[in-house]
């Protein structure tokens, strides 16, 4: 029960998107805020790249020795009281979570913020099964009521102008007082913390996503910055944690490496607020904890992508960095990409889980402007991958038919530079007469793409080779 | 004995050999003044659309035509920072696992530059001898900036042109959205992209555009155009030759003062 891509329609989502003045404002913040606040703890830790290394040489030397370390974290959550699930599939992944809220007789199961649970669809199949699950994050809190899908990995409703949000939250919480004072954003908070407090208090199973795996002590890891994962993790009978292969790390040094990184190039943080490790359920003489501890690991396509073109794509962090530095992303928002994972890791990561003839498209909307490598913590090629993706796509002739052939004609004379000069030079003083005068030209045949929003400058005349030639020949 | 003089192969590159070749004359003029002997094989394309549109047989056989027709100089020297990435970063990508070809692509690549770095850093130029009054700001293209460390160069010699300002603008190393076929696969992306370039253009005041890639020159120039805005648009190297007299990018021609036939 995955949600329904409109990946193939990533145009005209675009469109939509560029003419959506809300959206437009809401999008400021990622492009002013994100940046800067990086920026400044970044330059403020001198080892900061040595960081980076490290922290991509973690991810490397886990993922060679993946099955390893998956068989070690097993052993260690076994011998803590907890229990390890397999999900080869989205699908199973489901059917495991929803066996273990059955099992409990659970009715209501409140969430912490996961991706891996919005690529798996819990919350439809739940829903679905009797099994009401409540966002606990106040920005997935917001997009559930609106029955949307997060717009950004680490701030879902980044989308949202806050007047949007205080509409949601008048239409849905009809129990307040209609003529209640909403105007400062603490007051929304306030109000999702009230409303949210009952439903922790009266949830059966909490649910949680994991930054890392710790192989070394059979721990979950979280961060938050509003505590909502604790809750949800503490307070019901039982916490299932739902995690793909790839947030394994071995040993917590390895873990606070990498924590090191991921809060500087999410939200700009030297910490998130909290950082929270799990390890089993509740022990005798714990005062508080979940009676039952159960991790469901999602492999969902990743193992087929070790060891392959998309293999560095599994070190990511899912810091949100390379979104918040993509001139694509601060154009469109993340919905235009159309599934779970926006951006310039969504574009390599979307194909190789959905496919490239759905998510096609993504890696094609790239300048590869290349800021997106430049700031990933885990120094994820991103660029190169997108490449490898349009590859595919060409070699399978899945990109459009009239881009194939005028790039073959194209290719066909820039293969042969004698022929390519002398076709050159001719059109080229054609277009130079064409443009004469002005200067410019505000219509190009086949080039409607350029000169719908911008003049061409007409060429200057004669080829530079061809002057070059007639230079030599004084 | 004085160094023999170092042989540099230009890569004109596509653009500027069909839309501005006063840019390359530009170029040209700068390596010739920095002790360079010049020479401009045949040549068409590096590939680089062929390449980022998936089509690596196409790139191949074009990289295996500019390795060969390159091979004799000392440098490669090219005015843009993309072509340049190309050779220098992907072509030896290209070539991964071929013994054949992957030692020429390298030999290739460890000699490619592009032209501002390359008159800085290998040729440790100092200054020009250009003048050309008012102000200007620099736009960082992305391939130069990321992939060659093109940043400060241009700047140093932009700075000791007699007469000229700099001016920086606001997210000098953002994108403009040209970004070869993207800009035309994508119009309606590409054009909120260089909206956003053409108003912190504006914002900085000054009264001209310079940056060192025709690609992305092209895309501010057309977008400024459009919106009817009379900033000049000009390749680093022609302000940097001295070479202004040619109209800026996209821009009328100029009308001969004094009396007509």
């Amino acid at each position: 029960m995955t949600h329904a891509a409109t990946s193939p329609r990533f145009k005209e989502n675009a469109k939509a998107a560029l003419a959506d003045p809300d959206l437009q404002n809401a999008l400021k913040f990622v492009e002013v805020n994100f940046i800067a606040r990086r920026r400044e703890v970044a330059d403020k830790l001198p080892e900061f790249d040595a960081l980076r290394d490290a922290a991509r040489d973690i991810k490397n030397h886990t993922l060679a020795h993946l099955d390893l370390y998956l068989e070690a974290y097993e052993k260690k959550v076994t011998a803590a009281g907890g229990h390890v699930h397999y999900a080869v599939t989205a699908h199973d992944a489901n059917e495991i979570i929803l066996g273990i809220c059955k099992a409990l007789g659970a009715r209501t199961a409140t969430k912490g913020k996961s991706m891996v649970a919005e690529e798996i669809g819990l919350n439809d199949y739940l829903e679905a099964n009797g099994v009401v699950p409540i966002e606990t994050d106040l920005g997935e809190y917001i997009i559930q009521l609106r029955h949307e899908m997060p717009s950004h990995i680490i701030a879902p409703a980044v989308h949202l102008t806050k007047a949007q949000v205080e509409a949601d939250f008048r239409r849905v919480h009809t129990h307040l007082p209609a003529d209640r004072n909403l105007v400062e954003p603490t007051s929304l908070l306030g109000e999702a913390r009230a409303v949210l407090r009952e439903k922790f208090l009266a949830a059966d199973v909490g649910i949680t996503g994991a930054n890392f795996l710790v192989a070394e002590t059979g721990s979950s890891i979280i961060v938050t910055n509003e505590g909502n994962g604790d809750l949800t993790q503490t307070l019901p009978k039982a916490h299932i944690v739902i995690a793909s292969i790839e947030k394994l790390v071995p040993t917590l040094e390895d873990a606070s490496q990498l924590l090191r990184v991921l809060a500087r190039s999410a939200t700009g943080q030297e910490m998130s607020v909290y950082t929270t490790l799990s390890t089993g359920p509740r022990r005798p003489d714990d005062p508080d904890g979940p009676l039952e501890y159960h991790v469901v690991i999602l492999d969902n396509g990743r193992s087929s992508m070790l060891g392959g073109d998309f293999a560095d794509m599994l070190r990511c962090i899912r810091c949100g960095a390379c979104m918040n530095h993509c001139p694509v992303y601060h154009a469109i928002g993340g919905h235009a990409y159309g599934w779970v994972y926006p951006g310039p890791m969504g574009a390599v990561l979307t194909p190789s889980l959905i496919g490239v003839g759905e998510g096609g498209n993504l890696p094609n909307a790239s300048t590869f402007c290349g800021r997106c490598e430049a700031v990933c913590p885990m120094k994820i090629p991103l660029p190169g991958m997108m490449r490898h993706w349009r590859e595919r796509e060409f070699e399978r002739h899945l990109s459009p038919a009239a881009q194939r052939y005028g790039l073959a004609l194209w290719a066909f004379f820039a293969k042969r530079p004698w022929l390519y000069r002398g076709t050159t030079r001719l059109a080229m003083a054609a277009l130079a007469l064409v443009g004469r005068g002005r200067g410019r030209l505000s219509w190009l045949p086949f080039g409607g793409g350029w000169t719908k929003h911008r003049d061409f400058p007409s060429p200057q005349g004669p080829t530079f080779q061809a002057r070059w030639k007639a230079r030599a020949r004084q | 004995m004085a160094d023999p003089a170092k042989r540099v192969g230009l890569f004109v590159t596509c653009l500027v050999d069909l839309i501005r070749p006063s840019v390359g004359f530009a170029a040209v003029k700068l390596l010739e003044d920095a002790g360079c002997t010049v020479a401009v094989p045949p040549q068409s394309c590096c590939g680089q659309p062929a390449f980022n549109s998936g089509d690596r047989r196409s790139a191949r056989a074009i990289a295996e035509q500019v390795i060969e027709a390159f091979a004799p100089y000392d440098y490669v020297v090219a005015p843009s920072g993309s072509c340049a990435g190309m050779l220098k970063a992907h072509y030896p990508e290209l070539f991964h696992g071929d013994p054949n070809w992957l030692p020429r692509a390298d030999a290739l690549a460890a000699k490619t530059h592009e032209l501002i770095s390359f008159l800085v850093d290998v040729l440790g130029v100092t200054r020009v001898d250009a003048s050309l009054e008012g102000s200007a700001t620099y736009h960082d293209s992305c391939s130069g900036l990321r992939e060659l460390g093109v940043r400060v160069q241009p700047r140093r010699l932009l700075g000791t042109v007699r007469g000229l300002t700099l001016t920086e603008m606001r997210d000098p190393d953002v994108c403009c959205g040209f970004g070869g076929t993207f800009c035309v696969k994508y119009p309606d992306i590409s054009n909120a992209i260089v909206a956003k370039k053409a108003a912190n253009v504006a914002a900085s005041g000054a009264g001209m555009l310079i940056a060192g890639d025709l690609g992305c020159l092209m895309n501010m120039a057309g977008k400024l155009q459009r919106d009817g805005s009379a900033i000049e648009v000009r390749h680093v190297a022609e302000v940097l030759a001295g070479m202004t007299a040619e109209p800026a990018i996209g821009a009328p021609p100029r009308r001969e003062p004094g009396p007509r036939p």
